[in-house]
Formats: structure tokens, C-alpha cells, sequence
């Protein structure tokens, strides 16, 4: 099957042929072309997303109160529902399928952050240890709030990158105190995250917070990590647990949305996901179909050929070849076609796809490519592979018909001399 | 060589059925110089193909150097036809994109000898026919007679023990017939068996054996003292 004189063969017809074997290969290649770009495409946008997911825990739900929409239990809505530090023990030690709680208080007014001579004005957040995991901080220097800056109510402040730069300029700003509306602070850590705007944010601890900025035990919302599932119903079956249990606390009715509002990120996150993979299915879809048309082809044109070359397959046929031998010859011809071409549809496919990566890449190290909702549009290898073998079977099937037809010349009807 | 008893072989068209042989025997021994003859529709070209293993026959039997071929399948014909019968057809049937030699070694490739060897057995055949100089000329380039005469060679290369011809001379001018017939005489003449299939009488006078066929049985076996009586009957015919 592998000697010289079998591809020998192969290539004599096959240039004796070129037009009509590049434009059969064409469709092959075209169509691998396509299911790569195809998934390519599909990958990066899905990575994009999942980029995007991934500023926060893709299991992270957010809880915010407002004013009651419902009468409920006799009272009129219209009441003010407002969390505290109570409702933080109860998420924490009741909650059902929760991992980690972080509450926030918003400091009233403007705060004003001031080092020796420089001063502005920055979004401050108050949050708990948690947090760090739970926002997918990231720490440049330093580090973030730990629970003994909690229990002791500790006046220490993790900064962003912006405020470094426009406080401390270039000195070192860890150990160093800067002061929020005259209340000197402790800085222990700078975050920094270039791809979001997360810099300008400032985070103490929230006991801190509630203590200086007299908020009491007020908390005003929870951001919360619930387990991992899998399915959206999974996800607001969790929602709901949660929203029972704040509902009974303060008396409001669980479908309220206004007295309480909830965002469950997970939620999104599969259905975003469930999104991606209906896209999958359809491109893989596609990309078959337009391969199967490539493959159509080659087997048109080897029947084709088959039937020019009868004459010759006749005298093979007397002289001692026998029907394997020309099977192979017409199957060999079919897979090199389809492979040689699919091969190079999918190298110029992923070579296309990796080059616009490489593009992207460029942009996003040079800060140009924040709004680029398209990461990492390349395939897999497993399905450079996958591919490369359903275009062997491919060709193989291809071939198969046109192989029968020739095996089953009879050298006395192809040998008759009218022919 | 050959032994034929009884052979019966019937196309069927549709509905019809054509009985093409009807019950022939024939004995053909080793060393043999026979053409066989006979007018359109008399069995001639399906005997031929009987013999040369490319078509199967109903009923009777048929030895070929002592053994029965009957019901080979198609991989066990091709290599009986490969290992103990060189053709030659009417129209050369050389393939058009291969050299002569490439042509005249094909046999030896479904022998599954290395290149090199064959293409050397080639040249060698070649060049005892001759065409030495033309191993590396596609057919395209070649004459009719230097054609026929590769394709002589690609017949030989396999030293089989029977050449079988159809119309050997069919396509070509009476000179270059006698060149060619002369060529089958002398392979004759070094000990193979060799079978033509005419319809020319004075190719057929050459050999040393004619058989007639009529309606698919034989009409008479014309044996070669007689042959000056049918060449003198030819030529008041």
C-alpha cells in the first residue's frame, strides 16, 4: 500500500490533472478553512466573555435594599428595608450553599483623601477580608484587610494605583498614612489591575468604616459567593434561599425586588455559557455541512475518473492487478486529495486565527484593547486532530464508491475495442 | 496445454439468452502456433476470453497446464492470468501516461518485483525487441508497430507459458503485420504456446494450426501440412 510505485501512480494522474484536482481539493480545504475559522471565532468570543466573567467570581451574587413595593403581613409598602451586621451572621452561619460573605457600608458624602501637601477625592470601599477572593482583587504591594484589622477596627487602607500615583508620587506608600477627612488612615497594600478601573478604588475594613463614618451596624449591601452548580435552576433555587431567608428577617415579601434586589452572577454565567455551546453545536454543524459538500466533490470527481481511466483499470486487470490493488489505488488517491487540501485549509485556517490572536494580543499589551470583547479566537489542538481524522475517514469514504466501481471493471467489457 | 471438453457459455440479454459456445472441445499442446478463426458471432472472441481467464464459462471443463480453472475468484484470476498468460490486444492497449518501459514492467509490479529489477528485466525485453532506444518514449510517440511490439514485450516479461493475441495485427499496415507475426513465430519457435485470433487468412496461414469455429463449436481444424491446401483454397474463395 506504502511502496514508491503506488504514489508514484497517484501523482502521474494527479498531474495529469492539476486544474481539476485543485479545485476538488479547494472544496475540501475551504470547507475545513471555514469549520476552523468557525470555531476559532466562536472560541474567542466565548474566551472574551469568560474574560469578562472572570473581573469576579463567576459564583459572586451582589444583594442591595431599596424601599418595600408590596403591602406584606399588614404593612403598608413603602417601607425602608436596610441590612446590618446581624444579617451578616445569619448569610455566614445560615446560609444555605454559601461560601463567603463580604458587607459593605457606603461612606456618607465625599471623602477627602489627603498626604502631606496632595489631596483628592476617591471612591472608598468597605469590605471584609473575603472580599479579596470574592473580586478577584489583585495586590500589587503590601496587602489586602485581614481579619485582625476586622476585629480591632483597625484604620488601614489598601489604595488603588491612581491614588498612589497622585498622593505619593514616588515614594514608597506602604507604612505611610494618608488621611480620609482628617481621620489618618494606614496604608497596607496598593492594588493594581490594569484592565479594569478598579485602581481608583479603595478598600478599609468594614467595622472601620462603620465605626469612624458612624454607621453603626448599618450594612447597606452583601456581596456573596455561593457554591458551584451547574445548571440555571440550581443557581435561582440558591437566589431564593437567600431572598426567604432576608424576607423573613425583615419582614418584606421574597418576591419583592424592590425591597431587596439581587443579582446572582451565576446565573448569567450558564446561561451565557449554554449561549456558547448552541453556538458550538451549530458552527460544528455548519463547518460539517460545508466539508460534506468539499467531500461530495471529490467523489464526483473520482467517479469521474474511474470511468475515464476504465480502459487502463481493464489492462491492469489483465495483466494480473487485482481487485485490493485497485481499490487501493483509487482510495490512496481520494485520501491524499482530501488530506493534502484539508490539511493545508486547516493550517492556513488556524494560521489565520492565530495570527489575528497575535494581533490582539499586541493590542491588549499596548492598553488599546479594553473595550475587545474577542480573547484567544484559536482552536484546540485536540480539534486540529479531530478534524484531521474525520478528513481521512472522509476521503476514505469519498473514494469508497468510486474504488467499488472500479474493482468491479470487467477487462473484457473495458478491454472491447469499440470502447 | 490447454484442454477444453464440453465448454458451454450462454450471454443473457433481458429476457434473451445468446448460447454463444455450445459444447466445444479443444486440445492445445505446449508449443503450439494456432490461430483461431472464424466470422462475427461465432464465439471466437468469447472463447479467447475463456481462455484467458477474463470471462467465466457455464458449463464443461477447461485445463489450463493441467490445472482447472473454474470459478477463480477475481484475485485468484488475476494471478493465474499474471503468472501464466501474456496478452495482446488488437488495439495495444499500452497505458498512455507511462513510458514504454514503465509498460512493458507493469506485470512484474503485480509480481511485487522491486523497481529497479523490473525496469532492468524491461529494458532487456526491450531491447531484444529492439526498442531500446524508445524505453523512455511515452506511447504517444511511438508507431503502430513499435507499439504493438511493446506490447509484445509487456506479454513476454512474465514468461508465461501461453501468449494469447486478439486481432494482433488488426491495426496495422500488412508490412509491419508481417514484422509483428514474424516476431510471434519466433517466440513461437523458442517453446511458448502461442493462440491468435484473426479473421485475416493470410495472418492465419502463418500459423501452424488453424481452427474455425462456426455457430460456437469448432468446423474444422486445418493442421499444418494442410495449410498450403488452405491457402490455395482462400485464394480461390
Amino acid at each position: 500500500m506504502f511502496d514508491v510505485d503506488v504514489w508514484q501512480e497517484i501523482f502521474s494522474t494527479i498531474k495529469k490533472n492539476k486544474l481539476r484536482t485543485f479545485l476538488t481539493g479547494f472544496s475540501v480545504a475551504w470547507g475545513i478553512f471555514m469549520l476552523m475559522v468557525l470555531l476559532g471565532s466562536g472560541n474567542g468570543l466565548q474566551n472574551g466573555v469568560k474574560e469578562n466573567f472572570a473581573s469576579n467570581s463567576i459564583n459572586i451574587m451582589w444583594l442591595w435594599t431599596g424601599d418595600t413595593s408590596i403591602p406584606y403581613q399588614g404593612m403598608k409598602e413603602g417601607r425602608t428595608i436596610k441590612f446590618n451586621n446581624a444579617d451578616y451572621t445569619f448569610l455566614k452561619e445560615k446560609g444555605e450553599n454559601l461560601e463567603q460573605v463580604s458587607s459593605r457600608y457606603y461612606l456618607p458624602g465625599t471623602i477627602v483623601y489627603t498626604y502631606k501637601n496632595e489631596y483628592g477625592s476617591f471612591e472608598t470601599s468597605s469590605c471584609h477580608p473575603a472580599l479579596l477572593e470574592m473580586e478577584k482583587v489583585i495586590i500589587a504591594s503590601g496587602r489586602f484587610i485581614n481579619d485582625m484589622d476586622m476585629n480591632d477596627s483597625r484604620k488601614v487602607i489598601v489604595i488603588g494605583e491612581n491614588v498612589r500615583k497622585a498622593l505619593f508620587k514616588e515614594e514608597d506608600p506602604i507604612g505611610k498614612y494618608v488621611k480620609l477627612n482628617n481621620v489618618p488612615f494606614k496604608v497596607i497594600g496598593v492594588t493594581h489591575d490594569k484592565a479594569r478601573n478598579d485602581e481608583r478604588t479603595n478598600y478599609i475594613p468594614v467595622t472601620t468604616a462603620q465605626r469612624i463614618f458612624n454607621g453603626a451596624d448599618r450594612v447597606h449591601t452583601f456581596a456573596i459567593t455561593t457554591k458551584m452548580v451547574k445548571t440555571v435552576e440550581e443557581a435561582d433555587s440558591i437566589t431564593a434561599k437567600v431572598r426567604q431567608g432576608l424576607a423573613m428577617r425583615h419582614k418584606f415579601d421574597p418576591n419583592d425586588k424592590k425591597a431587596m434586589g439581587s443579582f446572582n452572577m451565576l446565573t448569567e454565567y450558564i446561561r451565557t455559557m449554554k449561549i456558547f455551546q448552541a453556538i458550538k453545536i451549530f458552527v460544528w454543524i455548519i463547518g460539517i455541512g460545508t466539508l460534506i459538500a468539499g467531500i461530495v466533490g471529490v467523489s464526483n470527481i473520482m467517479l469521474i475518473l474511474v470511468k475515464e481511466r476504465t480502459r487502463e483499470i481493464g489492462i491492469r486487470k489483465a495483466l494480473g492487478a487485482s481487485p485490493a490493488s485497485v481499490i487501493g489505488l483509487v482510495l490512496l488517491e481520494s485520501i491524499l486529495i482530501t488530506t493534502v487540501a484539508g490539511y493545508l485549509g486547516l493550517v492556513v485556517g488556524v494560521g489565520i486565527m492565530e495570527g489575528i490572536n497575535y494581533a490582539l494580543e499586541q493590542a491588549l499589551a499596548s492598553g488599546a484593547g479594553d473595550g475587545i470583547f474577542f480573547r484567544n479566537p484559536t482552536v484546540d489542538f485536540t480539534t486540529a486532530i479531530t478534524s484531521m481524522v474525520i478528513l481521512v475517514v472522509s476521503g476514505a469514504l469519498a473514494g469508497y464508491l468510486p474504488a467499488r466501481k472500479a474493482a468491479n471493471v470487467k477487462p473484457i467489457e473495458a478491454l472491447r475495442d469499440e470502447n | 496445454m490447454i484442454q477444453i471438453s464440453n465448454l458451454h457459455k450462454s450471454y443473457v440479454m433481458g429476457s434473451n439468452s445468446l448460447h454463444v459456445l455450445k459444447g466445444l472441445d479443444l486440445d492445445i499442446q505446449e508449443g503450439e502456433f494456432v490461430s483461431i478463426m472464424g466470422s462475427s458471432g461465432s464465439g471466437k472472441s468469447t472463447l479467447l476470453n475463456i481462455l484467458g481467464i477474463l470471462d467465466d464459462y457455464d458449463q464443461g471443463t477447461y485445463h489450463l497446464g493441467g490445472k482447472l480453472i473454474q470459478g477463480l475468484n477475481e484475485t485468484k484470476a488475476a494471478m493465474t492470468r499474471n503468472e501464466m498468460i501474456g496478452f495482446i490486444f488488437q488495439s495495444f492497449n499500452l497505458i498512455s501516461f507511462k513510458n514504454a518501459a514503465e509498460n512493458v514492467a507493469l506485470p512484474l509490479y503485480y509480481q511485487k518485483v522491486s523497481r529497479k529489477k523490473r525496469n532492468l528485466i524491461a529494458l532487456e525485453y526491450l531491447d531484444r525487441l529492439g526498442l531500446k532506444e524508445w524505453a523512455h518514449h511515452l506511447p504517444s510517440e511511438l508507431s503502430g508497430g513499435q507499439k504493438q511490439r511493446v506490447a509484445i514485450a509487456r506479454a513476454l516479461i512474465s514468461q508465461p507459458q501461453i501468449i494469447l493475441a486478439d486481432e494482433p495485427t488488426g491495426a496495422l499496415d500488412s508490412t509491419t503485420s508481417f514484422e509483428v507475426m514474424d516476431i510471434l513465430k519466433e517466440i513461437n519457435e523458442q517453446g511458448k504456446t502461442v493462440i491468435i485470433v484473426t479473421h485475416e487468412h493470410d495472418i492465419a496461414a502463418m500459423t501452424k494450426k488453424i481452427i474455425r469455429l462456426k455457430d460456437g463449436v469448432i468446423e474444422e481444424v486445418i493442421k499444418n501440412g494442410d495449410l498450403q491446401l488452405f491457402k490455395d483454397r482462400v485464394r480461390t474463395e
